[in-house]
């Protein structure tokens, strides 16, 4: 039973780092109704930026200041360079321009700050934990604090800040809030910069988890049935989403792998969330879209 | 401008940048000789963006500076110059056959000797492709292990060390660490290994040598990229195995290392295969890595007399290929450097039956089958220590069979094992041999006489 309880607490605390990686999907998505694909190239470029600093002997501090600012600055970029040219365009446009973004972070990610395998050491121990008679990862205790704290901070920057609640009004809709006198423009570069933050902080505990390296951008692999699952317009959906998929994953990785005599974390998540998808489209917590005829 | 044309530059922007030049290979030959005389083309498939350029970089420079010694020390191969570009495939199989394709009819007037194609998936995709083109491919450390057999396999050249072979070194290494191969009976070895053909290749050797040495043979896959394998590391908690051979690629190593030491498995007690040997796969997981071993045909290292003589000649001039110097003499650039020897002397091995001149590939595959790198040799080379001794045939295209075992010290890796630790290739070389006939007979192919390459090119 403790091994049940143990593969179930780790799988949990898994989809915990998952889930960090939807939420910026989620973020983006809400307020502009755009899937956006570069949100793995946008993890890639926070965490190498970060560590290039670090290894430049920039103070921690300094060098989450300075990524955070290269975040921002990206945001306005993407706003007033991809977004605001396709302004009406359909989403599969919007979409498309998002692919194509990711192309040019990732390549001039790895053109400014190389290709290089960086180690990535936040100095938080990775050694097991005994708590009861299950072990746990001291590490994926400190993500999971890491991703609730981030959750807390991003429903009081919704609920509280002025930027917030107009987010919130342009998610719900855009036409009213346009009429009311919301600029949309700083509303997607602010949401592009939240996003940003999210990336960063996925990228750092994602990053000293494997290092920083290319293979960062594969995290949003696993990101998409968290969002099919968990719903592309809810943060809660995110990480009930990215739960669901973690505990999933390893339970039948450990009870189902061994009698299909092969990995089944590869299409498990993806089988669920086709389940999903026939039963529940909109997610468990996404916004149904009603539209009347 | 319209939104459109903006649209379309971002894209074009964007490909540029994310790196998308299969489409257009380098058209920067590396012309670096100057010479009117003939020169022979050595084309690169290279990966210097995406995913895999970390491990691709440092290989590279190793083939370039050593392709530059030999042209700027020792005036080619017998006066033949050498000169190269670069094709980028981004580790691709689509990319890889698509810079093949556009390589393969040779530069300038020289014919493709040998191509390298840098890629499992991409070498098997080729395996025909190089019979009809004849032109040999050169897989050093992997590729399709039945391909051994030349007589079926012609143009493919699984040199050094197949996976079968790493398979059966690191059961070998075990057995010498618990007293002997008596003492394998009841041994836990776990696999752990990438869930892709390539990870499945050591699958039927391991059965082989389980059944042949009593040793448990336990198999766990990992799902790429195996950037989160703590349901694999918890069935090994459960399963409580002695030694984890790890036979991972990219991300999966580190992951694992990391993984290893939070579930409490000793790192010391797993031994990394070919392709989760090198600096770049074990630096990322920090002091934890320390003790983590690893089997090799590529030792690191600077001290062979060939690295000292590039470092001497071509990085200390500032003509390295490499942009951070802490990669020269690692596991990648010393691939790069041995993949290289290799070619180099089949073309001279070809050079002495066929004349001092660019040749192509028919010629430089009689050079491979009749390649022998014995010690003498790799000493005048001075790559002893560097490659195994080698001596390839039309019924050997492996030649060698063994690894040296790497341990990693923190900051480096330490060679552990004494000399080269071989294979049970007469064990093997049986199931290697009936796997190629069966090969042969589902593609329709009438295998070649042991004596064949004998005959010479045809």
């Amino acid at each position: 039973m403790s091994f049940f309880l143990e593969t179930l607490a780790g799988g949990l605390l898994a989809g915990v780092m998952y889930a960090l990686v939807a939420i910026g999907f989620v973020l983006i998505y809400k307020a502009s109704g755009v899937f956006n694909f570069a949100q793995g190239a946008m993890v890639l470029c926070a965490a190498l930026t970060f560590v290039t600093l670090t290894e430049r002997d920039v103070p921690f501090w300094l060098a989450g200041l300075i990524t955070l600012a290269v975040m921002v600055t990206l945001a306005v970029a993407v706003e007033r360079v991809v977004l605001r040219p396709l302004v009406n365009r359909s989403q599969i446009t919007l979409f498309m321009a998002t692919l194509g973004l990711s192309y040019v972070i990732e390549g001039a990610s790895q053109f400014l700050m190389g290709a290089s395998v960086h180690e990535l050491d936040l100095g938080i121990s990775d050694l097991p934990v005994e708590i009861g008679p299950i072990q746990l990862s001291s590490f994926d205790l400190v993500a999971a604090l890491a991703a609730g704290a981030l959750v807390i901070a991003l429903a009081l920057f919704f609920e509280r800040t002025r930027i917030g609640v107009s987010l919130r009004a342009v998610a719900d809709d855009p036409q009213a809030a346009l009429s009311i006198g919301i600029r949309l423009p700083v509303l997607w570069a602010a949401v592009w910069a939240v996003a940003g933050f999210v990336a960063l902080v996925a990228g750092l505990l994602w990053g000293a988890r494997q290092g920083v390296q290319f293979s960062l951008t594969f995290v949003v692999l696993k990101a998409l049935p968290v969002l099919i699952i968990g719903g592309f317009t809810s943060i809660t959906g995110a990480i009930v989403g990215g739960l669901i998929v973690g505990a999933g994953d390893a339970l039948a990785e450990i009870y189902l792998g061994p009698l299909l005599g092969g990995s089944v974390s590869t299409w498990f998540a993806y089988g669920l969330a086709v389940v999903f998808l026939l039963v529940r489209p909109a997610g468990l917590f996404g916004e149904r879209a009603i539209e009347r005829v | 401008m319209t939104r459109l044309s903006r649209a379309l530059r971002a894209v074009a922007l964007a490909t540029s940048l994310a790196g998308l030049p299969a489409l257009s290979p380098s058209a920067s030959a590396a012309d670096e000789t100057g010479a009117q005389a003939p020169k022979q083309y050595f084309p690169l498939a290279t990966f210097r963006v995406g995913a895999y350029a970390s491990s691709g970089i440092p290989s590279w420079a190793g083939i370039i500076d050593y392709l530059r010694y030999l042209n700027e020390v020792e005036g080619g191969i017998n006066g033949v110059k050498l000169f190269w570009d670069e094709c980028e495939t981004e580790w691709a199989v689509e990319k890889g056959v698509e810079c093949y394709e556009r390589q393969k009819g040779g530069r300038e007037g020289s014919p493709v000797p040998v191509f390298l194609p840098h890629g499992d998936p991409v070498s098997k995709a080729l395996t025909e492709k190089s019979v009809a083109d004849k032109i040999p491919l050169l897989t050093t450390g992997y590729g399709r292990t039945e391909a051994i057999d030349g007589r079926v396999f012609p143009y493919s050249f699984t040199v050094l060390f197949s996976f079968w072979s790493e398979a059966s070194s690191v059961v070998n290494y075990i057995a010498e660490q618990v007293g002997g191969k008596d003492k394998l009976k009841g041994v836990k070895i776990a696999t752990v290994y990438h869930d892709s053909p390539y990870g499945k290749e050591t699958q039927v050797p391991l059965d082989l040598l389980a059944k042949t040495y009593g040793f448990e043979n336990i198999q766990i896959a990992v799902p790429h990229p195996g950037n989160d394998q703590s349901a694999q590391w918890a069935r090994i908690r459960q399963i409580k195995p002695d030694w984890v051979f790890l036979r991972g690629w990219g991300v999966m190593t580190p992951v694992a290392i990391k993984t290893a030491a939070k579930t409490g498995f000793p790192v010391d007690r797993i031994i990394g295969g070919i392709w989760s040997g090198s600096e770049e796969d074990v630096r990322p997981a920090g002091s934890v890595g320390k003790g983590y071993l690893a089997i090799t045909p590529f030792p690191a290292g600077q001290d062979f007399e060939i690295t000292k003589k590039i470092k001497a000649a071509i990085v200390d001039q500032g003509k390295s290929d490499l942009k951070d110097l802490k990669s020269f003499g690692s596991v990648y650039y010393n691939s790069g450097l041995i993949e290289t020897i290799i070619a180099v002397e089949a073309i001279r091995t070809a050079q002495a039956r066929f004349g001092k001149r660019p040749l192509n590939g028919e010629e430089t595959q009689w050079g491979l089958e009749h390649l022998v790198l014995d010690e003498a040799r790799l000493k005048q080379i001075g790559a002893d220590g560097l490659v195994q001794p080698l001596r390839l045939s039309a019924k050997d295209h492996e030649g060698g069979g063994a690894g040296k075992v790497l341990q990693w010290d923190g900051a480096k890796w330490a060679i552990v094992s004494n000399g080269w630790v071989k294979s049970d290739r007469e064990l093997l070389l049986p199931v290697i041999y009936e796997r190629a006939a069966a090969y042969a007979k589902e593609k329709g192919i009438t295998p070649r006489s042991d004596d064949t390459a004998e005959a010479g090119a045809r």
